[in-house]
């Protein structure tokens, strides 16, 4: 990436961007470069880093307020995920496809998000100081927790069940209820593809999914204003030194909740753009793990356990979903038959979990 | 040779350039107790840290001079080698295992086992208990000292008086004991608890050990010393006996200082013979900092400031208002109740507060210097922002062009508004801490301990701008301080707080010994007629 120029300003450069930022960073074009070199197409890799940097970024993005605010990174983001995941399946039951399901998905996810972040916001100020264990096990609790509605909520749409009995399927496709890629497809071109250099809805070369990207930025603008805002800023504070903030008359436990009820909201909006340009919607288990990668993606970004930044969030959705899109075809074309590549993502999400929260104390930044 | 039991020659120690201790000589007979005095700051804790080789001196460069006991120069350079020496310590907080019955607290560590199948395989870390002697040595301990408890009992629930027999005990058990240090033993006990505690003091003293007493207590020191030694700012002002002077003389020594005390009466003095704050039973929960039901009037126009040493509860009071800690009590601003436990009500009604704990409470340490400085006033007067439809974003260009009046108006040194806080040197911080007061607009500003870590040119600058907010602007001042020099330079009345309570007010030109009197808490028994 970014190589100085200047002696002196290297390690200004480093401290700036910061070391695991520049490491996987570098890993990354290393691996695009032997991609290159084994033959694999390299407008693909990118294009598919895009697409997967765009499915995750605003389940990235609800790190930002749960940090910021002092309660860490958000381990709980399942909260948020079944909550869309709720949304986006009486959103079908309800018959709406296409737009009108993504609309009153959101809506949906939106209103449930804000009731169950309340509740979570209360639960981590009643367990201040071990709010990222009891995160981690609330978001395990709830994924299990929800399997039973799954199962038994009686839903009637036909595009959700099991072709026998009752319950939801574990996989319900978006293609049926015309979601699949309804965001990722809207005025998406392709740059570099085989009809020249600029293609309205192509698809070959490198393709830009437009619509799913604005909605990202979209939620990445709406929290970075939020943040310049009296209440955001008060969260900061509240977050980066609490005894100051209420020495300020701030009321922090407030500042927490409403933080942590954006985040949910976040994890809420972030599925149902995940799942869209997935082209699946996955019940049960699925949301298990899914706080991981996107604790990870923010840390890789620059933000440490105690602060973040919208630009942590972008920085570090694409260099980590970028390097996992690589390594998968690099190393099975590398080492063919093994599961090398997988190996490698979980080596690299939680070396960077562990990493960062080593960093919590004693850490300058 | 002398019977002198330990001898400090020349003691000399610096923490980086900064010299806390000058060249100290005290001497300690065998059976003597020597009580060591002096305002905070003064080197008493440098000292015995010293005489204990705590680690806090080697890592920063050991001491000069040497320590002498029995005649023979000894090299301490651990706690270990200071217990080797026969040197024991009573602390101030008790290093007690409340689980733990009285006889296995004053045995801990020191253990008496016997061999059992286990250890003789394993080793001697796994010998029996022999519980049956530790409790007769115990007994034999807590005989001396007069105690008839129960060596069995746990110390979880027993009375505060009781722990710190406990802890003597324990090291009157340490075989070879010649000296032991009392380090303000009688701080948390009660007024029965005290005199049996120096009835013990003299016991042992008379069995030959040799006991140095710090205490602030003039009357303690008067009723069971044989000599005492005055410390101020790390000078070793005098060793006398108490049978030659009276604590008239010794508040006076601790107290005075040589230098002149500069003071410019006020030109543009306004004091108004109007009350703005009015204390009524005024308690505040502060740990440490413990305020006990005060009654206070402050003037408008006027600096008052707050003394006594450290612990004593000054610093509870401005805390207690701001709501910082839980407090009761009645207090009336400016003619109305000021609700209590809420810093919002108390900044919204025009109270200001600079804190002693600059980096805990006062800054936000990774933030920008503009941004510290307006946060306040954003959060609690809505200012500093611009307002779109239901929208509140912060009004950057206005945040700047403040930060910017503030920093040329305090001369804050700093590369521009945007740097980190946390990147500023102490006496910049404060500038910053004050930026953020004043912002507010208070009526009433509540500095507390301004000058704290910060070095002279820094002091004086702020001094010198609490006195013009007060002169030009009419600001009514309440300045929290350790040091007594600095109170007295601005402050129109000083009250010194002792154990909670409000012990007096003086005029700044009270003499020495009026103040120290007062520090001490001895103030009104005998008065001032010594």
């Amino acid at each position: 990436m970014v190589q100085a120029k200047d002696k002196k300003t290297t390690k200004n450069i480093i401290n700036k961007i910061g070391l695991p930022t520049l490491i996987i960073g570098t890993f990354w074009i290393i691996l695009l470069i032997m991609g290159g070199a084994l033959g694999i197409s390299i407008k693909t890799l990118v294009s598919d880093t895009i697409k997967r940097a765009g499915m995750n970024g605003i389940l990235v993005l609800a790190m930002v307020p749960s940090i910021q605010s002092g309660t860490g990174p958000n381990f709980a983001l399942p909260v948020g995920i079944v909550c869309g995941l709720f949304a986006i399946v009486w959103s079908i039951e309800f018959g709406f496809t296409g737009w009108s399901w993504l609309f009153v998905a959101i809506i949906l996810a939106i209103i449930f998000a804000v009731i169950v972040g309340y509740f979570y916001g209360r639960l981590l100020n009643a367990v201040k100081g071990s709010e990222m264990t009891i995160a981690t096990y609330t978001g395990f609790s709830i994924v299990a927790f929800m399997c039973l509605p799954w199962l038994m909520i009686p839903f009637k749409s036909t595009n959700m069940g099991w072709f026998m009995g009752t319950g939801l399927r574990e996989t319900i496709q978006l293609d049926a209820i015309g979601g699949q890629h309804i965001l990722s497809k809207f005025l998406s071109f392709s740059l570099f593809g085989e009809d020249g250099l600029i293609t309205i809805g192509g698809e070959s070369g490198i393709i830009i999914p437009t619509g799913m990207l604005l909605i990202f930025f979209l939620c990445c603008f709406i929290v970075w204003v939020y943040f310049r805002s009296k209440s955001g800023i008060a969260i900061s504070a509240g977050g980066s030194n609490p005894m100051f903030a209420q020495s300020s008359g701030i009321n922090i436990d407030r500042c927490r909740i409403k933080a942590n009820i954006l985040s949910t909201v976040m994890g809420a909006i972030g599925i149902i753009v995940y799942s869209q340009g997935y082209g699946y919607t996955q019940l049960y288990t699925a949301p298990l793990m899914m706080a991981f990668p996107a604790v990870a993606a923010v840390l890789i970004g620059g933000a440490t356990a105690s602060r973040a930044r919208v630009s942590h969030v972008i920085i570090g959705v694409i260099i980590y979903q970028g390097l996992f899109t690589t390594a998968l075809p690099v190393a099975n074309q590398m080492f063919e038959g093994t599961d090398l590549s997988e190996i490698l993502r979980m080596v690299i999400q939680n070396g960077i979990i562990l990493y960062a929260l080593t960093q919590v104390k004693g850490g300058d930044k | 040779m002398s019977d002198n039991l330990l001898s400090l020659k020349h003691v000399s120690k610096e923490y980086s350039g900064n010299k806390v201790l000058k060249d100290i000589n005290i001497e300690l007979k065998k059976g003597e107790i020597h009580a060591l005095i002096g305002e905070n700051g003064a080197g008493k804790s440098t000292l015995m840290n010293i005489l204990f080789g705590m680690p806090v001196i080697h890592t920063t460069g050991g001491y000069e001079g040497t320590i002498e006991i029995e005649g023979k120069e000894a090299n301490i350079k651990s706690p270990h080698d200071a217990m080797a020496n026969g040197i024991g310590m009573v602390h101030q907080e008790f290093m007690l295992i409340p689980g733990f019955t009285i006889a296995e607290n004053i045995k801990l560590n020191r253990e008496i086992t016997k061999a059992n199948p286990l250890s003789s395989i394993f080793g001697k870390r796994l010998r029996t208990l022999d519980v049956k002697k530790m409790n007769e040595d115990a007994r034999k301990a807590l005989d001396t000292l007069d105690m008839n408890i129960d060596e069995f009992l746990p110390v979880a629930g027993l009375p505060v008086g009781h722990m710190q027999f406990i802890e003597i005990a324990r090291e009157i058990d340490k075989t070879g004991l010649k000296i032991l240090v009392f380090d303000e033993p009688t701080a948390v006990l009660t007024e029965a608890e005290a005199k049996n505690l120096l009835k013990a003091i003299k016991k042992l003293s008379q069995q030959g050990i040799g006991i140095i007493f710090i205490s602030h207590r003039l009357d303690e020191i008067i009723d069971v010393a044989d000599r005492v030694t005055v410390l101020r700012d790390g000078e070793h002002v005098v060793t006398k006996d108490v049978k030659d002077t009276n604590k008239y003389e010794i508040a006076q020594l601790m107290v005075g200082r040589k230098i002149e005390i500069e003071r410019e009466e006020g030109i543009n003095k306004n004091i108004v013979d109007e009350t703005i704050l009015k204390l009524n039973d005024f308690v505040v929960a502060m740990p440490g900092e413990r305020v006990k039901g005060i009654d206070l009037e402050v003037k408008k126009g006027e600096i008052l400031g707050i003394g006594g040493l450290a612990g004593q509860g000054k610093l509870g009071i401005a805390n207690g208002l701001m709501g910082i800690f839980p407090a009761k009590g009645e207090v009336e601003f400016k003619g109305e109740k000021l609700p209590l436990n809420n810093p919002k009500a108390a900044i919204k009604s025009g109270l200001a507060f600079v804190s002693e704990d600059r980096k805990g409470i006062g800054l936000l340490l990774d933030v920008a210097i503009e941004d510290n400085i307006t946060f306040s006033a954003m959060q609690i007067n809505d200012d500093f922002l611009n307002f779109i439809g239901p929208i509140k974003l912060k009004d950057s260009a206005k945040i700047r062009n403040h930060a910017n009046k503030m920093i040329k108006d305090l001369d804050i040194r700093c590369t521009s508004s945007m740097q980190e806080v946390g990147r500023l040197s102490g006496g910049n911080q404060q500038k910053v801490c004050l930026a953020r007061a004043l912002t507010l607009n208070p009526t009433l500003l509540l500095v507390s301990e301004p000058t704290r870590g910060i070095d002279i040119g820094a002091k004086k600058l702020v001094i010198d701008l609490l006195k013009q907010l007060n002169n030009e602007y009419g600001m009514t001042i309440i300045m929290t301080s350790s040091e007594l020099a600095e109170l007295r330079s601005i402050c129109d009345r000083i009250a010194i707080v002792c154990e909670g309570k409000i012990e007096g007010i003086l005029p700044p030109d009270a003499p020495d010994a009026q103040f120290g009197l007062m520090m001490s808490g001895s103030s009104n028994s005998e008065g001032s007629d010594a």
